[in-house]
């Protein structure tokens, strides 16, 4: 861990202030993702604004009948909101199903949504990554692959985004809200915040330098049963090999996002569309574009029959 | 003493004491925090420096240049240490590559330096600053290439022959012949490898996480070319090693080296993501396993050759043991092969051998179950031989594979399984159960206690024998209130201290008879000094509620040290009733699972082990050891691996996040049963061991019930899903 | 002479003792309460979140210490296994862990039973879990639920089953009733 400079700040425009003026800054909240990566020096800042301070931790409702979440509010707290079980099921279902309890307590919702990937190959900072170094090439490619991405991903970088949350996110047409260093806000949905990688996989998310997360907003309910399956090696504890976050009408219509297969919480419209067909007509759809490894071929076939689990419960 | 005729009755036989669930007697300290693992010691002479241990980043090759100007230069730091300014060192005799690694690189993350500084924040910073040319060599990772060039072994490994292997499988009327797979496994201990290491002009200190304290002790002393007498080390409390602590290891070295360095104790605890190419590992398999058997049942030719690689100059993974003695059959085959890799050093691992061994040969007899269309469990006692199959002439000393069998099967509900698979469903789960027999035999290592009985009654064991959580402090304790007629409370342990007598360590489940037996030995002696001492006639003295009796007389056991503290020390050696008769222990294992019909996700829903181990020391920690290795097992069965890059050369997964092993969630209740024996032949404790039975066969015991659930074989482990997704009922 | 890194104050009470430090701003929670107030009952496993072996509780909430710097816990209140108990007055978690031989070789230990205390906690506050039928309705005390909780705690010994079985004991539910939910894997959707 290289040394740094520690500030707590005072307000939020303060703190994208504090982190807009320097090159090395970035802002610390929950700490879990960050500290892990700079005890390995895959993050290096040399300035770190903690951002604890900014009362961005209440879940409020918004005019529009949905929920605004502070920034700061923590995992566990927002899995237990009494709002967020009865409206937004399948948001506390994919939150529970993520990392632990302690990791949960200490998880904020804006640090979440800024996890990096868990890619192997990111992690060892003796093999080539693009998104560490970029222009360094991509060692996962023709490597160990099994738990990477199928879809969304390109020649400089295979990786995925390892969030559960933002796949129920995604599911429910959340927004990101943020300030930058002049105060401004602006609102991001959240379809638009993560970047493919392409041949820039160090672009992760589309803030630009010194731009803080102030909450995130979710529109009024949308009814419908809600599901969050994770599929994983191990019962609990583990990243997702695939994950499903659905929100089912008792028409059989609804809508799903998944997890485990891309660089960004993965859904497609069109195959929405199509879910009263069944889960092999939505995958059909939404992977058509798929490339996997020979190593993580399965996850495609994988996704559509977590999605017909879905489907069969709610049909059920 | 010399163990060298049955054990008639003694007084271990009382069992006032040993046999009892006795809690843990460093359970108190362990559950407040108060047990000092090594890298926690306060006893230093001096403020500690820390240490910070660089790995080599390619598999193999050499260091071209190493540049330590800009870390030197970084605040705090006290000293680098790489093969460029250490002292030549000597190698021990138990390692395969360097534990201080440069020019020459032999595999990944081997230590190539370590960092000094004032604290631990300043030296692993100052080590990310060493920057290191590498030159790569080409380097063979891949088992499956190298297998053509793997070469026979000698001596225990050595390929053995009875009767006509060949002719009699080529002419059975029922044949099975399957290749399996076990992958490279890692122990992940919880406990990283860590010393506090110092010197004291030419002596060495160290306080480390060992469990064997006497080769360490050794291997330290060749290392760093010292007299044995000039090397202290002490490890009282070790956070779990599986095997994976059985060596010297690079912590221990680099903390020494920098100790040297800057003249100060030393602390390194090796960072989590080096440790797993850093370290040894269980090695992967493969394992081609042909049976054949008459259509009533009877195995007729049972042949088992295996596959597995190591550095140069390693070892193999000798997983054919236990097909040389776990079932009847006139006509065998087993053969080990060893490749070289350049993967990282390749060692025992929970039950060497047999661990991997059965995984595979457990299957490969549900297949021939199946074939025959006999029940799995009615097969295998079918099949039970009370000989060496091998070398008839010997019998078992104990052997009660079939009771452990039967027994499992009435309490399991075993009959309660389709013998067909794919046909128990519980809603969109599919259900299947799985048996497999359970082998590991015993070892007995020569093992020494000094026993101290003091004025006041209490009697101090010192060994240097190890409690890596198998509960040795316990049963220790245990063998000598035991013998000396006292309440465990009477008793004090101190272990993990080169300076006391030489003990048998933990490793091979043999720590639990062998260092007891010590005990045993030392406590006797004890016996006849404080008999002596109270005028008594030794031969006839009873020691029992703190008092000696002999004829009419009778005294407080405290009045025989009244004069003086009675020490008393004693070997205990073994003769050749290994030889003249197998000494093994004995198992079966029942799981049930249930497999996701869309997802595919394995659940194990219940488990069971009974066990014949002999006698059971105290069947609270006996117990324990068996649920912990049943859950190891499922870690094996369903996710452990370490991922090659065959390219690179190193195991990708290298922490706790990627090397999956099983959490709370995955285990369920878990049942155990030990068969009420004792051992005459093993020893005058006569137990045996069962840390490592209770991993033995578990593997495939999950793997038969995955089949028995899906009708899906698979024998590649780990039973991941993506291995049998595409072959599950068709979904909605 | 090189710059020395940056240091701060930073004053926070631990067991209910007030701790002032100045600490090398990278210094982990986990390496303060270890290497500088002398606190070696919180473990180090893995130094990256992976294991839970740093699990303390602060604030009365359990957290992975070794993700968390020491300066960002001004002011608060961090509760370790020593805090819970001693030899000489274990906590009743403490003494079901004996009793239930919850325990091999001891590292993880202190970090279970802190986890173990404040599962107990999160279950009676209605937090959810990945177990529940229905995340609107509040937790069962119950074994499942205990050890979905648990599992950011590894014990590579094995002693799950045994520290459900303290832990049930502790939340005082009947160990009989709970093993015929052990079977869920296949009664839940």
């Amino acid at each position: 861990m290289k040394a740094f400079t520690y500030e707590r700040a005072r307000t939020p425009a303060a703190a994208a202030a504090a982190v807009a003026g320097n090159k090395g800054a970035k802002f610390i909240a929950g700490g879990t993702n960050l500290l892990d990566l700079m005890k390995l020096e895959i993050e290096t800042p040399t300035h770190l604004v903690d951002v604890q301070d900014l009362g961005l931790d209440r879940i409020e409702e918004t005019k529009e009948g949905g929920l605004r979440i502070g920034t700061l509010v923590s995992n566990t707290a927002l899995a237990a909101d009494r709002r967020v079980r009865k409206d937004y099921g399948v948001l506390t279902r994919a939150i529970v199903a993520g990392a632990s309890g302690q990791l949960r307590n200490k998880a904020t919702t804006g640090g979440n949504l800024l996890q990096r990937t868990r890619c192997p190959y990111f992690y060892d900072t003796n093999q080539a990554c693009n998104k560490r170094k970029p222009g360094s090439g991509c060692a996962a490619i023709g490597g160990f692959s099994r738990q990477l991405g199928v879809i969304g991903t390109s020649d400089s970088c295979i990786a995925t985004h390892p969030s559960d949350m933002a796949i129920a996110l995604r599911v429910l047409d959340a927004a990101v809200e943020t300030v930058d260093a002049s105060g401004k806000a602006r609102s991001i949905v959240i379809g638009e915040f993560h970047r493919l990688p392409g041949n820039t996989p160090h672009l992760e998310n589309v803030l630009q330098p010194g731009e803080l997360i102030t909450a995130v907003t979710l529109p009024k309910p949308i009814g419908g049963r809600h599901f969050y399956h994770k599929v994983r090696d191990r019962a609990s504890y583990a990243f997702a090999l695939v994950s499903v976050a659905a929100v089912l009408n008792e028409d059989g219509s609804g809508r799903a996002a998944f997890g485990g297969v891309a660089p960004r919480p993965w859904r497609v419209e069109a195959a929405d569309a199509q879910m009263r067909s069944g889960a092999g007509a939505v995958a059909k759809t939404a992977f058509a574009e798929a490339r996997p490894t020979h190593e993580n071929a399965f996850k495609v076939a994988l996704a559509e029959r977590t999605l017909a689990a879905l489907i069969a419960e709610n049909r059920a | 003493m010399k163990f060298d005729t049955p054990a008639g009755t003694n007084p271990i036989d009382t069992m006032k004491v040993i046999g009892q669930a006795v809690d843990r007697v460093d359970g108190k300290l362990k559950t407040t925090g108060q047990a000092p693992y090594a890298y926690e010691h306060g006893e230093i002479p001096g403020k500690p420096a820390y240490g910070y241990i660089i790995g080599a980043a390619i598999a193999k090759g050499r260091i071209a240049a190493m540049n330590t100007a800009e870390a030197k230069r970084m605040p705090g730091v006290l000293a680098i240490v790489s093969a460029e300014n250490a002292q030549p060192l000597g190698k021990g005799s138990m390692n395969t590559a360097k534990l201080l690694g440069g020019p020459v690189v032999e595999h990944y993350h081997q230590a190539v330096a370590v960092v000094v500084a004032e604290s631990f924040e300043q030296a692993r910073s100052a080590a990310n600053a060493v920057r290191i040319e590498y030159e790569r060599g080409a380097g063979r990772f891949d088992l499956v290439k190298e297998k053509p060039g793997a070469q026979p072994l000698t001596g225990n490994d050595a390929d053995t022959h009875t009767g006509d292997f060949a002719g009699a499988f080529a002419s059975a009327p029922v044949q099975v012949d399957q290749t399996y797979t076990t992958p490279d496994q890692n122990h992940a201990m919880m406990e990283p490898f860590a010393t506090i290491a110092w010197w004291d002009a030419d002596a060495l200190s160290v306080w480390t996480s060992n469990q064997m304290i006497a080769w360490n002790k050794r291997e330290l002393a060749a290392t760093f070319k010292l007299p044995p007498e000039k090397v202290h080390v002490r490890s009282p409390f070790i956070g779990g090693g599986f095997g994976g602590k059985l060596f010297l290891r690079a912590d221990a070295v680099m903390a020494a080296l920098g100790a040297k360095a800057c003249g100060r104790p030393v602390k390194i605890a090796m960072p989590r993501p080096l440790m797993l190419n850093n370290a040894t590992h269980r090695p992967a398999t493969i394992q081609r396993i042909r049976l054949g058997a008459t259509r009533d049942g009877k195995l007729t030719a049972i042949g088992h050759e295996s596959w597995s690689g190591d550095l140069p100059g390693g070892g193999p993974e000798s997983a054919t043991q236990q097909t040389k003695l776990l079932y009847a059959g006139a006509n065998r085959l087993t053969a080990l092969r060893l490749a070289e890799l350049d993967l990282p050093e390749a060692n025992a691992m929970r039950a060497p051998g047999e661990a991997p061994g059965l995984m595979a040969l457990e299957i490969a007899i549900d297949e021939m179950a199946e074939k025959l269309g006999m029940d799995p469990v009615k097969f295998r006692v079918l099949n039970d031989t009370q000989v060496d199959p091998e070398h008839p002439e010997r019998p078992f000393s104990q052997r009660n594979l079939v009771r452990c069998l039967e027994e499992g099967a009435d309490r399991f509900g075993w009959n309660r399984r389709s013998a067909k698979p794919a046909q128990m469903r519980e809603g969109r789960w599919l259900i299947g159960m799985g048996v497999a027999a359970a082998f590991r035999n015993n070892i007995n290592m020569t093992s020494a206690a000094r026993v101290r009985l003091a004025g006041d009654g209490v009697v101090t064991v010192e060994t240097d024998m190890t409690d890596i959580g198998t509960g040795s402090y316990t049963i220790i304790a245990q063998t000598a209130a035991e013998m000396m007629g006292l309440p465990v409370e009477k008793v004090r342990v101190k272990l993990g201290d080169s300076s006391f007598p030489a003990s048998a360590g933990s490793g091979g489940q043999w720590g639990a008879n062998s260092a007891t037996s010590g005990v045993y030995a030392a406590c006797a002696k004890l016996r006849d000094m404080a008999a002596q001492s109270l005028g008594m006639d030794p031969a006839s003295a009873e020691f029992s509620d703190g008092r000696v009796r002999a004829g009419n007389r009778s005294a407080a056991l405290a009045e025989a040290a009244k004069a003086g503290e009675l020490v008393a020390e004693e070997t205990m050696q073994w003769g050749d009733l290994g030889k003249k008769f197998q000494q093994s222990t004995f198992g079966a294992h029942f799981v049930e699972v249930a497999v996701d019909s869309y997802t595919g996700e394995t659940r194990v829903r219940r488990m069971l082990a009974v066990c014949a181990a002999g006698r059971i020391l105290n069947p609270k920690t006996a117990r324990s050891q068996v649920i912990g290795a049943m859950t190891m097992g499922v870690g094996g069965a369903l996710m452990e691996e370490l991922a090659v890059d065959k390219r690179f050369g190193f195991f990708v997964n290298h922490d706790l996040a990627g090397y999956e092993v099983p959490v709370h969630a995955d285990i369920p209740h878990q049942d155990v049963v030990f068969l009420d024996e004792a051992d005459d032949k093993v020893s005058p404790m006569k137990a045996k061991g069962v840390g490592e039975l209770g991993l033995c066969g578990v593997g495939a015991a999950v793997a038969n019930a995955v089949y028995n659930a899906t009708g899906v074989r698979v024998r590649d482990y780990p039973i991941t899903l993506h291995k049998y997704l595409a072959k599950l009922p068709a979904i909605a | 002479m090189a710059q020395q890194p940056p240091a701060m104050a930073v004053t926070f009470k631990v067991n209910g003792k007030a701790q002032a430090l100045m600490l090398d701003t990278r210094t982990t929670l986990l390496d303060a309460l270890r290497d500088h107030i002398g606190l070696m009952g919180t473990k180090k496993g893995c130094d990256h979140g992976q294991c839970g072996a740093c699990t303390v509780l602060v604030n009365g909430t359990r957290i992975n210490s070794c993700l968390s710097l020491a300066v960002m816990h001004e002011g608060d209140a961090v509760t370790t296994i020593e805090g819970l108990g001693t030899p000489e007055q274990l906590h009743p978690m403490q003494a079901a862990f004996v009793k239930h031989d919850g325990f091999q070789c001891g590292y993880c230990t202190p970090g279970q039973i802190c986890s173990a205390v404040a599962v107990l906690e999160e279950i009676r506050a209605g937090i959810p879990s990945h177990v529940q039928g229905d995340v609107g309705t509040a937790p069962e005390m119950s074994l499942p639920e205990m050890r979905e909780r648990m599992s950011g705690n590894i014990c590579r010994c094995g002693a799950y089953s045994n520290i459900a079985e303290a832990m049930a004991e502790v939340a005082g539910v009947r160990i009989a009733e709970t093993h015929g939910a052990q079977s869920d894997a296949g009664a839940e959707a």
